[in-house]
């Protein structure tokens, strides 16, 4: 497995105060917190975050790992020292984040079955108590072109489980999930039964997938609409040509207005992503001069001696 | 256990899914007063006149997890949470804008 640095992580120095590992923490949550931030890998770095705030704010299982040495590098090969937790009473409470939210090096060193873990859950079976499993949420991130035809992605997750003994442990698990088309941003899927299990007996909690759609290259996506941005020829846009517009379904045709004006949005009804009802693609206009030519420069010269036009008539100077 | 080559099908939850309250608390593991508390502070808005009547719908279900891990995480009260839900939506929409106003500015 490998180090962990949590200072490194953190931002602190190893003689930091609590106080100031608190800041620190609280200061980088905010920017790296999923619900909020813009950066990439946000997810993964707040729960690298989390991960090492948990053991730095809890002074028994800092002093534990400053027990460790000041010399092991982030990403360092490790494994723990076999008196482990040694010369230490812990106290047993209980994080916050499930240990399959941590890393192997966590686990080990703090997780269920470390000296730092209470046996959670042991014994529950007994008497007749059954309780529905707890519900789960993962996100998926797929391309447009999945949410509009639809496809399959395969979802790596991390599952703590609770063992016969009563530990926790975490199983790697991986599912194949089909995503229907016509899934837009934010949108849920749920897996019935996909959940932690249930406790004597009870009913397994839900997988709710939360659908996030990438970037792309040509579309913006609001809902189920989707905006692209055509480039027009001036003469196309003055004339009301039939310009050739691509959209998620393939090409099709459409009339432009005579007349029309940079900026200006069409719509195509029914063309965005489907559904009840479907999306619409809205095409924005955008005019694009030719390249300079004698002959474009030579119809330009022709339209400004023909044309009586003052684009600033308007400015009132 | 699942295996890889099953492909599960799924219930998609849309803005034509709407959930009883009993129902929103049950998937969110929550009790009832901790809804009424994100109503209160406009952070959910659920259709119908009393608690006994109110739906939620299937969005909602994000933004109440998201306010419990703002919450928990960023030790943000209520008030806040409802700030920063409504600021990031109003980023989400700007956001889109600046992309489309620069498509048709740029090349």
């Amino acid at each position: 497995m490998r180090f962990k640095d949590y200072y490194e992580v953190v931002g602190v120095p190893r003689s930091a105060s609590q106080d100031e590992i608190k800041r620190a923490y609280r200061k980088l949550a905010r920017k790296y917190h999923p619900d909020v931030s813009k950066e990439k890998n946000a997810e993964e770095k707040f729960k690298e975050l989390q991960e090492a705030y948990e053991v730095l704010k809890d002074p028994e299982k800092r002093a534990a790992y400053d027990q460790l040495g000041a010399n092991w590098k982030q990403g360092q090969d490790f494994r723990p020292p076999p008196d482990w937790g040694k010369g230490f009473e812990f106290s047993r409470g209980a994080g916050r984040a499930g240990p399959g939210e941590f890393s192997d090096f966590f686990s080990e060193l703090f997780g269920e079955r470390s000296p730092f873990g209470g046996a959670r859950g042991a014994g529950r079976g007994g008497g007749g108590f059954a309780a529905a499993g707890q519900d789960h949420s993962a996100r998926v991130e797929i391309d447009l072109e999945d949410a509009f035809r639809g496809a399959t992605r395969t979802i790596e997750l991390r599952t703590p489980e609770l063992t016969g003994d009563g530990h926790v442990v975490v199983r790697p698990r991986t599912l194949r999930v089909s995503i229907p088309p016509g899934v837009s941003e934010g949108q849920q899927i749920r897996l019935a039964g996909q959940g932690s299990p249930g406790i004597g007996g009870g009913p397994p909690g839900d997988l709710f997938l939360e659908v996030t759609i990438r970037p792309h290259p040509l579309y913006e996506v609001a809902g189920r609409d989707v905006t692209l941005t055509l480039p027009v020829a001036p003469w196309e846009a003055a004339l009301g040509e039939t310009v050739s517009v691509p959209t998620l379904g393939g090409s099709v045709e459409m009339k432009l207005p005579v007349g029309a004006r940079a900026g200006q949005k069409l719509r195509l009804r029914g063309r965005g992503l489907p559904g009840q009802p479907p999306g619409d693609q809205f095409v924005l206009l955008k005019i694009v001069l030719p390249p300079d030519s004698p002959q474009s420069r030579q119809l330009f010269e022709q339209m400004k001696r023909e044309v009586p036009f003052d684009p600033r008539a308007g400015l009132g100077q | 256990m699942s295996s890889i080559d099953r492909i599960f099908e799924g219930q998609m939850l849309d803005e034509t899914t709407w959930l009883e309250l009993g129902d929103f608390c049950a998937r969110l593991s929550v009790e009832r007063n901790w809804v009424f508390e994100l109503v209160d502070a406009g952070v959910l808005e659920p259709r119908g006149p009393e608690p006994e009547a109110w739906s939620f719908p299937a969005s909602a279900l994000i933004r109440a997890r998201a306010t419990a891990r703002l919450m928990q995480d960023l030790g943000v009260n209520l008030a806040g949470v409802a700030v920063i839900l409504d600021l990031v939506e109003e980023r989400r929409r700007l956001m889109r804008r600046v992309e489309e106003l620069e498509r048709l500015l740029g090349g």
